[in-house]
């Protein structure tokens, strides 16, 4: 695992059923492009976040691949329709095999 | 004769119309995570006596739209990273002693109101929080010092500042602080450089005017260490008068010299009533 590895979330606890939320993703990650030489002249080894998925209710909402240029503590947002109440579940898989989950339930009213 | 006489006061009126598209604070408000309500403008401190007029302004009043968004939202906040690691450095063991922040402290929120009452005169010296934090990993915790504009070091700062977010800026200009503050406000006045630019220069005379792409604020510290967008990062307060010194081509002081620790109070003392706004988001 990368060190200082953290995903954060936000989601809304309430919504009404049908409509659509906003969520917020952001994974705090180095992002290391394997593009990048130290000192001496060797490349530093690619480390990235290479998948993020969301889902809902075991449903999928987005699945993103992530390429090298992306900086830094990559960040989502996107909007999400929720038909009842249910569960996020958000998925960071890294270079290393490490993955990274975090989830949120939402109630609908 | 009659005509040029009202075509110049038509140019005038249009003068007069024109000039607060760019000059001056905008009106927005700002409520942080929907519930924390900061003062962003108010009454100026007595001892300025009218020098920037009756209002002091936060600089939040002077950036844009989408950096003002910045600071609605805790999630929003990139500064709340690096608070984050701050939280985990608190309870991180470090140095010769065997010991963390929180072997002696309870935690972060023991500290509430402290960074608005900072710099404050301890045993004849003026002592800023870099000063505090310092001193205690040395002596209690037997740990190297942190750079003063370290990313760990301005965390930290930004971590125990955040507990008195929402609170007055309150430093105290009297008794012992005296002459460390007439120190400050004589800098404060005193033209730098090639340039020959003081602080008042542009921060007093003509904040809300643009220096090039620039909309010049009050220079408030209130909600210091910022996040500056421009280099990523947490900015110290000491950085920033760096900065700004070196901009008038001087040959600056170094950060944490007893004239920036000076410099420090006065402009403190400058923003005595805006909220904390620690971690801030500027341009």
């Amino acid at each position: 695992m990368a060190d200082g590895v953290k995903p954060r979330v936000k989601v809304p606890s309430k919504a009404a059923a049908g409509e659509a939320i906003v969520i917020k993703t952001l994974i705090s990650h180095q992002m290391e492009s394997g593009q990048r030489k130290d000192s001496d002249g060797n490349v530093i080894p690619r480390s990235i976040i290479n998948r993020f998925t969301a889902d809902f209710n075991g449903q999928n909402v987005v699945d993103v691949t992530l390429e090298p240029a992306i900086s830094t503590n990559p960040y989502f947002e996107f909007e999400a329709t929720v038909p009842e109440s249910g569960e996020f579940t958000f998925t960071w898989y890294d270079d290393d095999g490490s993955v990274y989950t975090e989830t949120k339930s939402v109630e609908t009213s | 004769m009659k005509n040029i006489k009202a075509l110049s006061v038509t140019a005038s009126i249009m003068g007069l119309l024109a000039a607060p598209a760019v000059a001056g604070p905008d009106s927005d408000s700002l409520v942080i995570n929907g519930e924390l309500e900061m003062v962003t403008e108010t009454a100026a401190p007595e001892h300025l006596d009218g020098a920037v007029g009756d209002t002091i302004y936060s600089g939040w009043r002077f950036r844009t739209d989408e950096t003002q968004a910045l600071q609605l939202d805790d999630f929003d906040n990139p500064a709340m990273l690096t608070v984050d690691k701050a939280i985990d450095y608190f309870n991180t063991v470090d140095g010769s002693e065997g010991k963390s922040c929180a072997s002696c402290h309870e935690g972060p929120e023991e500290f509430a109101g402290l960074t608005a009452s900072l710099p404050r005169v301890e045993d004849g010296k003026l002592v800023v929080l870099e000063d505090i934090i310092n001193g205690h990993r040395a002596e209690v915790m037997g740990a190297e010092p942190w750079k003063w504009s370290g990313q760990d070091m301005q965390g930290m700062v930004a971590l125990i500042g955040l507990q008195s977010r929402g609170m007055p800026v309150d430093v105290k200009i009297d008794g012992d602080a005296a002459p460390f503050w007439e120190q400050g406000k004589e800098m404060y006045y005193t033209r730098y450089g090639q340039l020959e630019l003081s602080c008042a220069n542009c921060h007093e005379q003509n904040y809300g005017n643009m220096i090039r792409a620039d909309h010049l604020s009050q220079g408030q510290t209130n909600g210091f260490p910022v996040y500056r967008l421009k280099q990523a990062q947490l900015i110290s307060k000491h950085n920033r008068f760096r900065g700004c010194i070196r901009d008038t081509r001087a040959e600056t002081f170094a950060e944490g010299s007893d004239e920036f620790r000076a410099l420090e109070l006065y402009v403190a003392s400058r923003g005595n009533g805006l909220s904390i706004e620690t971690p801030a988001v500027r341009q």
